[in-house]
């Protein structure tokens, strides 16, 4: 579904991305892995186009992202980070972002699940901070994209919240939806991924399915797995 | 582009700044009319209030307010939207009701008293408000695409006003006072275009034919141009104030990373 191809990308001289090589195959669920600043944020904001490399391509489905902007109705997209407009209440956003794909789809099963009805006609002011995060997570799955990009998806959730989340995200995978999510948590990559990308300082390390990192390194956990990686990266 | 007004617009309307910032102006037109019944000196002492307010307040929420929505800018780049139109919507959305307080504010106590003395020097007043709203609301979105530290951002917005509305006009009195016995006119009237605050102010002192009671610049404007042309150029050159960093500002917005 997403074919990238020598990306790099420097931001104030350091160089986030060092070449990147990534395939992420459609109707399976690709972790993004790697130590803080491997430039895992980057490759899904170049995904997104909010970030442009300064060299490589980016391939939707087979097309160069570049300044195209349809592609994003295919695509939901949970940041890391959940502020929204304070004054506008969580439906408002939810009409907002719904004007702004044009999308007559609405998924409200995650509103349901995540008992948010209550919450949604006030305002993201006096939400906490998890509500807003279960409400960055309902937009995501709202207009039922064919590829979801979630950033630490269940970072600011409650254990239930989370898992409620994970079960969805399993849910949609089995529907055929591609799902590529980073997170530090490896025992929710473990339970959710197919596939899994392990980047260190801007260059793929590992891409592959999550059992072949395994039986490669000999290991029976991902932690123990990248570990070992990177301890044969060093003596390298 | 126009959903994204209309929301960010309803978002930024709710804020209880912008209720503040229209019961100033309501209270302060309010207060004068009702102590000198809203003659001339009643919008005189309103332009003042303006000209130093109106940029102040709009540089600085407008750049507090961007970088608050840093993150949902994100989030709404990752929508079907081109960033020209998010920057139109944004734009248009933080600067229409910064707007309508000032307008509402402003004209609200003269309707209400029906003094009706005063309408073209008061809609002069506005227009110079709304133009100023228009200028600095766009150096701000440029200030906080350009500084990506919010602090200094901040600092680089109160800077910014500090120059154009104090120390400006600080140092064209040093400059006509160092070269009083040469004809600096001239020089002293291009360097008011440079300042949208200034040319905001000799617009409207154009209009109330006393221009040489305030200010050198609006003076050497009325001499070498008259009334008609002096407000015709001097609208063309604030015109041309909120097109610049408006385009620059796009421009940036367009070239960003986020």
């Amino acid at each position: 579904m997403i074919t990238a191809s020598g990306l790099w990308k420097r931001f104030d001289g350091v160089e986030v991305l060092r070449g990147l090589d990534v395939d992420i195959v459609p109707g399976r669920v690709t972790a993004i892995v790697g130590p803080n600043g491997a430039g895992k944020t980057t490759f899904i904001k170049s995904i997104l186009g909010l970030t442009r490399p300064d060299q490589g391509v980016l391939l939707f489905d087979g097309a160069p992202i570049t300044d195209c902007v349809a592609y994003r109705r295919r695509i939901g997209y949970m940041p890391q980070i959940a502020r929204f407009p304070e004054n506008l209440t969580g439906l408002e956003l939810l009409a907002f972002l719904r004007e702004l794909r044009h999308s007559d789809v609405s998924d409200e099963r995650l509103i349901d699940e995540l008992d948010l009805r209550d919450e949604l006609p006030k305002k993201l002011r006096v939400m906490s901070g998890g509500t807003r995060q279960k409400v960055n997570a309902v937009a995501a799955f709202l207009f039922a994209p064919e590829l979801l990009i979630l950033d630490e998806p269940t970072s600011g959730l409650d254990p239930v919240a989370a898992g409620i989340l994970k079960r969805r995200m399993h849910a949609e995978r089995l529907d055929g939806r591609t799902v590529i999510l980073t997170s530090h948590v490896l025992s929710e990559v473990e339970e959710l991924a197919d596939d899994v990308v392990f980047l260190c300082d801007g260059r793929v390390r590992f891409a592959g399915a999550l059992d072949s990192l395994k039986h490669e390194t000999g290991q029976l956990t991902l932690e123990r797995s990248l570990a070992t990686l990177m301890t044969r990266e060093a003596a390298a | 582009m126009m959903k994204i007004a209309m929301y960010q617009a309803r978002d930024v309307a709710r804020s209880r700044w912008i209720a503040a910032y229209a019961l100033f102006f309501f209270a302060s037109a309010e207060a004068l009319i009702r102590f000198n019944g809203g003659d001339a000196r009643a919008v005189l002492s309103l332009s003042s209030i303006v000209l130093y307010l109106v940029p102040l307040v709009t540089v600085v929420f407008g750049t507090v307010y961007v970088y608050g929505s840093r993150e949902f800018t994100e989030l709404l780049l990752a929508q079907p939207v081109s960033r020209r139109s998010l920057f139109g919507g944004l734009y248009v959305g933080l600067t229409a009701p910064l707007t309508a307080a000032l307008v509402a504010g402003l004209a609200l106590p003269f309707v209400l008293h029906g003094v009706h003395g005063q309408t073209a020097m008061l809609a002069a007043l506005i227009g110079a408000g709304v133009a100023l709203t228009m200028t600095f609301t766009a150096i701000a979105f440029c200030i906080a695409m350009w500084c990506d530290d919010r602090l200094r951002g901040l600092a680089l917005a109160i800077a910014v006003w500090m120059v154009a509305a104090i120390l400006y006009d600080g140092v064209i009195l040093t400059i006509v006072a160092a070269f009083a016995d040469y004809p600096v006119e001239r020089s002293i009237l291009v360097l008011t275009l440079a300042n949208p605050i200034d040319l905001a102010r000799v617009s409207l002192l154009l209009q109330l034919d006393i221009s040489a009671l305030m200010g050198y610049t609006g003076a050497v404007f009325q001499q070498f141009l008259g009334s008609a042309i002096g407000t015709a150029v001097a609208a063309a050159a604030l015109a041309l104030w909120i097109a610049a960093p408006v385009s620059i500002g796009l421009r940036a917005f367009r070239r960003r990373d986020f």
